[in-house]
């Protein structure tokens, strides 16, 4: 109870001195808050710098890592292309070295092989010399040739003319034009006019069965018949009889102007039958109608008999010894003899 | 009146249509007459004529018609436009072979004029009518129906296509058969006008077969009968490769060259022409014509003759040094750079001039020994004088200059340049001191050479702007000498010489 007494004798000053506590706290509390905000925020920004430095270092190591472990693969990458390069490089080199060889060998073997060239030339050299001397050949045997067609041509012309001129032909009475008498010798065309026959004349008809050549003799005689005997040429003027034993002039132009009589033998072609036959068949074969020919029955030409000539008496015949048997057999001699047993008749 | 009078009257009638007849056809044989039977109105009359009954007169109309339509481009198309075309083509089919003839004679007068005459053949049915003449069994008449179809195929290629699809090839090619040789000479030459127009009109007439026939007669002794042949396979083998090669492949090659020596010069000339058309496709083509020594005998066949008949031996030598290096030289070396060099000195005419100039520089262009080879014939000089020349022909100009072109890039040999130092102009020019500049800088002797000839000098004396190519070759042939030769030759050195002496003080 003294307890409470005193703190009822207490509780003014308590109260008094809460209030003046409480001021006083009120009074102080800008200054600490704010101080304590101080405090605060200088501890909160060490603590940060000291975090971000950390972070920075910690960033710094990591950058520094990376940095290097990347800068490594990359100078390995780059010393690897480097390799590379050089290593194509080298083989470039040597490729070019082999494909010019191989393309100067290939070259020369091939496109433009020296040698083959030089003998190609040669070649073509000899060939036109050839070629050229082979025209030249030719054309020379051409020329020949024509030269000698003209000149035939014109000795053709000049024996033609010779021949209308024929009439000019000096006689031994009387010099033509071409044989002057104050020349040493006679003319060209003089020698020629001798040479030649006058032209037949074109009026005449002309035989034209004579210009064949191939008549048959009965032709012959049918056309030689009626100029023998109805135009026959003239008989010779009948001088004095020539000495010695000789026929009477008139007697042999007679015999000489005679047509040709042949017999019916001679006049006949020797192959005149064969000729009638091949006639005869090649008709058969024209008017032939039915192509397949005659067949004879089956068995019809093996017993075919034996006829005797027309004109022999004889009776030869075949024997059938040798074909129908092999056995000589006469039955009518063996028969009536004794001995024997006929089993055949009786 | 007897009945013999009364008849008498027509006797006489049909005598006087005769004597008319006849002697209008005798009239228009000469061409002086021609004018005043034209006046007279001779085509009036002729017309009525062709329908006559007396088939002799009925020909001899048409004979006359024929020699009027043949004497000119105006009477023809009088003909053309008396509408007697159709009454022909008409009576082609039904008349005799004589008829047929003279009808056939008619068409190709009227259709050797121009296209549009033979246009005015082919209108009015006459094709047909020709085609089926070429059937018959005369040879005058299948000769007068090639001529006609010859005479309109050799137009155009319409006109020609015309005439292939009548049918007539094939009838065409069995006429060359046929055993006469005017015959055979017409229907080549009717062959050779039909193909020579576009590559299928060759096909087809190579298709019926023609080229083994037209080969087969290139030996034959007829010369009019082997130009056509030859002038039939050359318009065949001109349009493409493989008919050059099916033509090459009838075996002509070794037997053609033969009639390089033909007396007859038109043979010759279709036959160079034939090569000519058959080299210029590929190089192998080229190859095969002078292995068999087909170069060997154009060049003597240019030795042999003159003026244009020369013209396609040169092309020929053209196009096969054209192909390659290897085909150059064996011309060559066949002597055809003489033979050329003489044809450019003899021909007069600027064609042939320019077809030999081309030729010179498809022969040189290749590699400094073919420039050397047509350097050494001395052939630069005149083609310089030819380019300079103001009469030749623009085209003459232009190949000159080409060609001294192409060559003188490949020419080393410098005796033949050094002329041109002297008077080409500064376009050839360049290349002339291209080549001195290329070659100098090797060649010791040829150094000294240059000097001594006084090229150098002419060097100097050249103007030419600073930075040009010309510059620029000067000054590297001028490196390959010491700089006094160079100051000493050059233009005023001698004035700078004296200078010195009259600035020079005497101590």
């Amino acid at each position: 109870m003294a307890g409470l007494v005193r703190l009822q004798n207490e509780i003014e000053r308590i109260k008094k001195e809460y209030f003046n506590r409480n001021r006083l706290a009120e009074n102080n509390r800008q200054v600490e808050n704010e101080a304590a905000i101080k405090i605060q925020s200088w501890f909160r920004g060490c603590q940060v710098r000291a975090y971000l430095s950390h972070l920075q270092r910690k960033a710094t190591i990591i950058q520094k890592t990376w940095r290097g472990f990347k800068g490594r693969a990359d100078f390995r990458q780059m010393a690897k292309a480097a390799y590379f390069i050089m290593k194509m490089n080298f083989y470039h080199k040597m490729s070019v070295r082999i494909q010019r060889r191989w393309r100067g060998y290939y070259v020369r073997k091939r496109i433009h092989n020296y040698y083959a060239r030089k003998r190609y030339m040669e070649g073509l050299v000899r060939k036109n010399e050839q070629i050229r001397r082979d025209l030249d050949d030719y054309s020379e045997v051409q020329r020949r040739e024509r030269e000698k067609q003209a000149l035939e041509r014109i000795e053709r012309e000049k024996n033609l003319q010779a021949q209308r001129l024929h009439f000019l032909l000096s006689t031994k009475q009387c010099p033509g034009i071409f044989n002057s008498p104050f020349r040493p010798g006679p003319d060209e065309m003089e020698l020629r006019l001798r040479r030649t026959k006058p032209q037949p004349s074109t009026t005449s008809p002309r035989n034209r069965t004579s210009l064949l050549g191939n008549r048959s003799p009965l032709a012959h005689t049918s056309a030689g018949v009626p100029t023998a005997l109805g135009a026959k040429p003239l008989p010779p003027i009948p001088s004095k009889k020539p000495q010695g034993p000789f026929r009477e002039p008139a007697e042999v132009w007679a015999q000489r102007q005679r047509c040709l009589e042949p017999s019916l033998r001679v006049q006949t072609s020797i192959t005149d039958l064969e000729q009638a036959r091949e006639q005869l068949y090649s008709e058969m074969w024209r008017n032939r109608v039915v192509e397949a020919r005659f067949q004879p029955f089956s068995k019809a030409h093996q017993n075919r008999k034996y006829e005797g000539l027309v004109h022999t008496s004889s009776s030869f015949q075949t024997v059938p010894y040798g074909s129908k048997h092999f056995r000589e057999e006469h039955p009518e001699n063996l028969q009536g003899k004794k001995g024997t047993i006929c089993f055949s008749s009786s | 009146m007897s009945q013999r009078q009364v008849l008498q009257v027509f006797e006489q009638y049909q005598k006087a249509r005769i004597q008319f007849v006849q002697t209008v056809a005798e009239l228009a044989t000469r061409p002086q007459n021609i004018e005043t039977l034209q006046n007279a109105g001779v085509m009036s009359l002729l017309r009525p004529l062709l329908l006559d009954v007396v088939p002799t007169i009925q020909q001899t109309a048409a004979l006359a018609l024929g020699r009027l339509a043949n004497y000119s481009d105006d009477l023809a198309e009088a003909v053309v436009k008396g509408d007697i075309l159709p009454q022909l083509v008409y009576s082609l089919a039904e008349q005799n072979r004589f008829y047929k003839k003279a009808a056939a004679f008619v068409l190709r007068a009227v259709a050797k004029h121009s296209a549009d005459l033979a246009q005015a053949v082919v209108d009015c049915g006459g094709l047909d009518a020709l085609v089926i003449c070429l059937e018959e069994f005369d040879p005058g008449v299948k000769e007068a129906a090639a001529w006609a179809l010859g005479y309109i195929a050799r137009h155009n290629a319409h006109l020609s296509q015309a005439v292939v699809d009548a049918g007539a090839v094939p009838l065409l090619v069995l006429c060359i058969q046929e055993p006469e040789v005017a015959l055979k000479r017409i229907a080549a030459s009717a062959l050779s006008d039909i193909s020579k127009h576009s590559p299928e009109l060759a096909q087809t007439v190579v298709d019926s077969g023609s080229i083994a026939h037209l080969s087969q007669m290139i030996l034959n002794p007829d010369a009019k009968l082997k130009r056509q042949v030859f002038s039939a396979l050359s318009q065949i083998s001109k349009h493409s490769v493989d008919l050059a090669e099916m033509v090459v492949e009838a075996e002509i090659f070794p037997s053609v060259l033969v009639c390089l020596r033909d007396p007859d010069e038109y043979v010759r000339k279709n036959v160079a022409t034939l090569m000519r058309e058959i080299a210029r496709h590929t190089p192998e083509l080229s190859q095969m014509i002078v292995n068999t020594g087909g170069v060997a005998a154009v060049i003597d066949y240019l030795g042999d003759c003159h003026g244009n008949v020369r013209l396609p031996g040169i092309m020929m030598l053209g196009y096969v040094a054209a192909h390659s290096e290897n085909l150059s030289m064996a011309i060559i070396i066949s002597k055809g750079v003489p033979q050329l060099a003489i044809c450019l000195s003899s021909e007069s005419e600027d064609h042939i001039k320019a077809a030999t100039v081309w030729a010179f520089g498809q022969i040189g262009r290749h590699t400094p020994e073919h420039a050397r080879a047509v350097a050494m014939a001395n052939v630069l000089p005149k083609l310089l004088v030819l380019y300079m020349d103001t009469d030749s022909s623009e085209d003459l100009q232009i190949k000159a200059k080409k060609a001294l072109k192409s060559v003188l890039q490949k020419c080393t040999y410098l005796p033949a340049l050094e002329p041109l130092l002297y008077d080409a102009p500064s376009n050839i020019l360049k290349h002339v001191i291209y080549q001195f500049s290329k070659v100098l800088p090797h060649d010791s002797k040829a150094r000294r050479l240059f000097v001594t000839s006084g090229g150098l000098k002419k060097v100097q004396e050249l103007k030419a702007e600073p930075g040009s190519a010309l510059q620029e070759y000067i000054n590297s042939i001028n490196n390959c000498y010491p700089e006094e030769i160079v100051r000493f030759y050059s233009p005023g050195y001698s004035e700078t010489l004296l200078e010195r002496v009259d600035k020079y003080q005497p101590v």
